[in-house]
Parts: C-alpha cells; sequence; structure tokens
C-alpha cells in the first residue's frame, strides 16, 4: 500500500518536470518505419488521388517501400547486427538481433511476392474497358447488389489494399522483433486488424469471402483475448513485460522486491500465463488444436491474400514464438516441452490426415500449411542453436513455395473465377505443361523431395530436432511426411495421367506481374534445394537471440 | 480490501466472457463477449500494476483500450457488411464451407 503511495507521489511531484525523452534509434528501427511511412503514404493517396491514378501510385508506392525497407535489413546486417553485434533498441522493447533481422528480410520478401501477386489485373477480360483484378470493387456494397452493379460499372478498385497490406507487413515486422510482451501484443493486433479486412475482399464468390473474415475476425479476436490475459498473469508473476526480465525472475536472479517475494511462489501465475501466451501464438502459426479457422480462411480469402497470410504470417508468428521462448523461457524447458511435443506431433498428425480428404486446392493447401506448422514446431523443439537456424531457414524456403503455389491456383479459372476443385484440375498437365510442371515442383517441395527447398528444410528440422533430444518427434514427422507425400503425389498423378475434362478450366495468361512472382519462387525453390549452403550458413549464424 | 480479491473478480469476467464466446450464436454478442474478456484483462493488469507497485501493467491497460477500439472499428465493418447480405447476425448461419 505505501510503496505505491510513494511510487504515486513521485510521479506527481518530482516526474512532472523531468519526464526524460525516451532514447529511439530511428536508423535502426527504418525498416518498420519504412513500411509504415509507405502504408500512409497510400492513405494518403487514397484519399486525394483521383481514381485513374492510384491503381498506378499504391502499386508503385508499396513495391517501393518494400524494397527500400529490404535495404535497409541488409544494410544492417552488413553492419553485422545480427551477428556480431545485436542489441535492444527503442527503450529495450524491439531487439535487433540475428533472428529479428533473418525474419523481417523473409517477411518483406514475401510481401513483395503478395503486392506482385496483388497488382495482376489480366487473369479476368476487361469489363467496359475496365481491367479487373482479385479484389472487389467496393467492399461495403452488399455482394449482387445494385451498388455492387453500378460500383463495377464505374470501373472502382480496392486499391486499399495495399496500405493494408503494408500496415499488416509493418506489425509482422515489428512481430519478431518484439522484446516485450505489450509491443508484442501491439505488433500482433497491427498485423492482424487489416488481415481480418483483406480476406472479406474477394471480387468473385463474396459469401464465401465473408464468411471467411467473419470467422478469421472472431476466432482472432477470441486468441488475442488469451494472449492479453495471459501478459497480464506473466506480469503478475514477474513484475514487468520484458521478455529478459521474464527470464531473470524465473531464474532467481532479479533484485528481489516485496512485491516479487510473494507473486514467484505462486507457479500458477506463470504456467497459466505461458500457456495462454502460447495459446494465442500456436492461433496465429495454425497448430492443432487452434488450427480450426485454417481452411475455411485459406479457401475464402482473395487467393493473393492467402499467399500472403500463409506465408508472413506464418513467418511472423513463429518468429514471436521462438523468441518467446529461447529468450523468456528457456528456463522453464521442463514444463513446456511436453506440451509443445503434444501440439507438434497432433499439428503434423492430424495436418497430414485431413489433407488427404480435401477436394479444393485451396484447403488442400490449408492443410498441408497445418502439417508444416508442425514439422516447424520440431526445431522450435529442439531447444538448441541449430533448432533455431533450421526454423528459419525452414521458413524461408516455405514463404516462397507457398507463394508459389498459390500464384499457380489464381491461374486455374473457367467462367466462375478460380476453378479450386481438384476434380477440374484432371489433365491440366496436357493442356498447359508448363504450369503443371511447375506446380508439381511447388507440390514436391512441399513433400520434401530432395533437391527441392522443402526437403533441406525438413532435414534441418528433422536434424536439429534429433540432436535436441526430440528422436521420437523425427520419427512421428517423417511417417507424417509420408503420409502428406501421398496427396502431395495424388495431385501430380491427378494432373498429368488422367483424361481433362470436356469443359474444364483453362489456364490464362498471366502478366509480368504473376509471371515474375511465380519465377521468383521457382528459382528459390530449386536454389534453396540444390545450393541451400550459404543461406544454411546464414541461417545458422544469425541464430542468436540478444538477451539484455 | 485486498487487491487480490479483484484478480478472482478479473479471472470470473474473463472465463465469463471465454465461455459465452464459446455458446452463443449472434454475432455481435461473441464479439461482446471478446471485449469482456479484453476488460477483464485491463483489470487484472491495473491490479498487478498495484501489486508489484509500477506502471507497466496500467500502460498495457490504456494500449488494450485503443486495440480494442480499433478492432471494434474493423469487427464491426465486418459483421455489418455480412448482415446487409443476410439479414441475419447468427453464426450458424455461416456455413457455406464445409469440409
Amino acid at each position: 500500500m505505501s510503496d505505491v503511495h510513494s511510487l504515486w507521489m513521485a510521479a506527481a511531484g518530482g516526474g512532472t518536470a523531468s519526464i526524460p525523452a525516451p532514447q529511439i534509434e530511428y536508423g535502426q528501427l527504418s525498416p518498420m518505419l519504412i513500411v509504415f511511412g509507405a502504408a500512409v503514404l497510400g492513405i494518403l493517396a487514397e484519399a486525394f488521388l483521383p481514381r485513374r491514378l492510384r491503381w498506378g501510385t499504391q502499386v508503385t508506392l508499396a513495391l517501393a517501400g518494400l524494397a527500400a525497407a529490404f535495404v535497409a535489413v541488409l544494410v544492417l546486417a552488413n553492419d553485422g547486427y545480427g551477428t556480431t553485434k545485436s542489441g535492444l533498441i527503442a527503450m529495450g522493447s524491439v531487439a535487433l538481433d540475428g533472428p529479428a533481422l533473418f525474419l523481417q528480410g523473409v517477411i518483406l520478401l514475401a510481401g513483395v511476392l503478395a503486392v506482385l501477386l496483388y497488382a495482376e489485373r489480366r487473369l479476368d477480360p476487361r469489363v467496359d474497358g475496365v481491367p479487373l483484378d482479385a479484389f472487389t470493387a467496393q467492399g461495403a456494397a452488399a455482394p449482387g447488389g445494385e451498388q455492387e452493379k453500378q460500383a463495377a460499372k464505374a470501373g472502382f478498385a480496392s486499391t486499399e489494399v495495399y496500405p493494408l497490406t503494408l500496415f499488416a507487413i509493418g506489425g509482422m515486422l515489428l512481430f519478431p522483433a518484439a522484446n516485450d510482451l505489450l509491443t508484442m501484443f501491439v505488433a500482433l493486433e497491427v498485423f492482424s486488424l487489416p488481415l481480418y479486412l483483406l480476406c472479406a475482399l474477394a471480387r468473385r464468390r463474396r459469401l464465401l469471402s465473408q464468411e471467411a473474415a467473419v470467422k478469421y475476425f472472431l476466432l482472432g479476436s477470441f486468441a488475442s483475448a488469451f494472449f492479453l490475459f495471459g501478459s497480464a498473469l506473466l506480469y503478475g508473476y514477474a513484475g514487468s513485460f520484458r521478455l529478459p526480465d521474464i527470464h531473470d525472475v524465473i531464474a532467481g536472479t532479479a533484485p528481489a522486491t516485496p512485491a516479487l517475494a510473494s507473486s514467484t511462489q505462486n507457479d500458477v501465475l506463470l504456467l497459466v500465463g505461458l500457456a495462454m501466451v502460447a495459446v494465442g501464438l500456436f492461433f496465429k502459426v495454425g497448430a492443432v488444436p487452434f488450427h480450426s479457422w485454417t481452411p475455411d480462411v485459406y479457401q475464402g480469402a482473395p487467393t493473393p491474400v492467402t499467399g500472403f497470410m500463409a506465408a508472413a504470417t506464418k513467418v511472423a508468428a513463429f518468429g514471436a514464438l521462438l523468441r518467446l521462448f529461447y529468450v523468456a523461457f528457456p528456463g522453464l524447458r521442463w514444463d513446456w516441452r511436453p506440451v509443445m511435443w503434444a501440439v507438434a506431433i497432433l499439428t503434423m498428425v492430424v495436418g497430414a490426415i485431413l489433407a488427404v480428404t480435401q477436394q479444393d486446392v485451396k484447403r488442400l493447401l490449408a492443410y498441408s500449411s497445418i502439417a508444416h506448422a508442425g514439422f516447424i514446431l520440431t526445431g522450435v523443439i529442439a531447444s538448441n542453436r541449430q533448432g533455431v537456424g533450421a526454423v528459419l531457414f525452414y521458413l524461408l524456403a516455405y514463404t516462397f513455395v507457398t507463394l508459389g503455389a498459390f500464384a499457380v491456383v489464381t491461374l486455374v479459372r473457367d467462367s466462375k473465377g478460380e476453378a479450386t476443385h481438384l476434380s477440374s484440375w484432371a489433365g491440366l498437365g496436357r493442356r498447359s505443361p508448363l504450369l503443371a510442371a511447375v506446380f508439381a515442383l511447388f507440390l514436391l517441395s512441399f513433400a520434401g523431395i530432395p533437391l527441392t527447398a522443402g526437403f533441406t528444410g525438413k532435414f534441418a528440422v528433422f536434424q536439429a530436432a534429433a540432436a535436441g533430444g526430440a528422436t521420437p518427434l523425427v520419427i512421428i514427422g517423417v511417417l507424417s511426411s509420408a503420409v502428406a507425400a501421398f496427396f502431395y503425389i495424388r495431385v501430380i498423378v491427378l494432373m498429368f495421367f488422367s483424361d481433362p475434362q470436356p469443359n474444364g478450366p483453362a489456364v490464362a495468361i498471366p502478366s509480368a506481374f504473376t509471371s515474375t512472382a511465380i519465377s521468383l519462387g521457382v528459382i528459390a525453390t530449386v536454389g534453396l534445394g540444390v545450393l541451400p549452403q550459404y543461406f544454411l550458413d546464414l541461417a545458422s549464424k544469425a541464430a542468436m537471440f540478444s538477451g539484455h | 480490501m485486498n487487491p487480490v480479491n479483484y484478480l478472482y473478480l478479473a479471472a470470473l469476467l474473463f472465463t465469463i466472457g471465454a465461455a459465452g464466446v464459446l455458446v452463443r450464436r449472434n454475432a455481435i454478442v461473441l464479439f461482446m463477449c471478446v471485449e469482456l474478456m479484453l476488460n477483464a484483462s485491463n483489470l487484472a493488469l491495473v491490479t498487478f500494476s498495484r501489486l508489484h507497485g509500477n506502471l507497466d501493467g496500467q500502460i498495457l491497460a490504456f494500449f488494450t483500450m485503443v486495440v480494442a477500439a480499433a478492432e471494434v472499428v474493423v469487427g464491426l465493418a465486418i459483421i455489418v457488411s455480412i448482415f446487409r447480405t443476410r439479414h441475419s447476425a447468427s453464426v450458424d448461419d455461416s456455413n457455406l464451407m464445409k469440409l
């Protein structure tokens, strides 16, 4: 009682005149600041530019912002942040270390590929001379209503998707770098809220799209409420939100205060808090049993958004998960590892088995992403430096393969838009061998066939998990990879060895945007599979978290 | 009054909110239950802030309020747009996608 009173008095009496200004290292925060700056400029462009200029401005602005931020990441990495020096910036709330920089680079690359897919306007035939993209003419208009028809006729376009995506990317850049639970929570919301909106903006099948958005929104905010209450309990235990401080309190090396003396007696606060924070993060990575939103949202969202979400959200959320478990809770390893084992096993097995029964390409890729979350979790469980490096590499490989696969899905179309039902993909290899071969390459990489990026990634995480004493997990991982390989191969067989349907889908000829995205995906998939050594070294050099 | 009682109240409110999300069927009510969970977290944060004698928890409580406001903007936009289409806010009606 009295100490709170004195704190209050100190803040009111002496503090007001001389609150020291916080030290903000703008240069070292520049990747995030550039992306947020580009997003704000995008909002201004949306408000003030005439409609015909918006699309070009937004695409240029988004690509330029992401490229500039990527250059900023490279400059910071070149300065030795992440390898030789690392540290905490913005008063200790943001960490600038290897995993943060590496994942920021991966997220920015995913963002570039996603913006290229957003900008594709040649897949649908022009209506009244207006080129159509994947997004609805006007998000507020009811599907099928008069307002929607008028908006389409007037040639409206949802160019606000570009600034929304930039805000989401900004939050994702902050999420794996957040060094306290407050920053982590804010970053979580900053990247989630734009994604909820983006899901609702599909041009075709708008009812599905809106349904996906409402499901994602309700379940996502439910999960972030768990994250927040867990943060409150951890704060109650440790008296601080900062991850290194929580580590110190658990290790018993923090300076003792009367409040800590009683709260650290109470392991319930610590364990329940950790569990609830982990639930929030497991939801974002799509781990079983918190995966139920994944197939519906992936199916309903516009395909470029699905690709972006599948890749970048997973990268950001695994970055935060790694930081949480490796910086704040290494001392509790023997408490969290059994639970993580159970989650990883369930995720791998359920993801692989349910994928076998899917009849829709987007849902199939959704379950495959769940299975991949399980494989990445085995690398997290390894709890050694090798595991961190393996997870970083896996996320890099997974990003390109996923975005490439969803880019291919946008191209296979019939009169109603994308033809995502598997039966309509039959015989695709006879009609357009190149596209089918590219998709087969991505599927083989998902399956982890040697000489693809997916194999290198899987090998790295399983090796790390075995070295970290999780051999049974590796065996289950390999077995579920085999199950997963079955349904990837099934799609390949369907594409190449069955007869095409008489009025099946056609493959749209994409513009340079989608072609570039797919080509980058192919180059990365083959490159990371054939010559992975440079990037493996980079990932293992970056695999060091900065503590204090 | 012992401040620990406020923690019990916060846990109770959080549980009511979580149970509400799981059993109710109207999207608006679900959303209100999520807000109740956020407010329960705020109460816990402020109480812990007092117990520990530092202001960190109160600061996060402010951030939570801002985040909750942003969430209302996004959430109501999505729920209203789906209501305009279907003339219903029941989440049971949103069942176009099944396994």
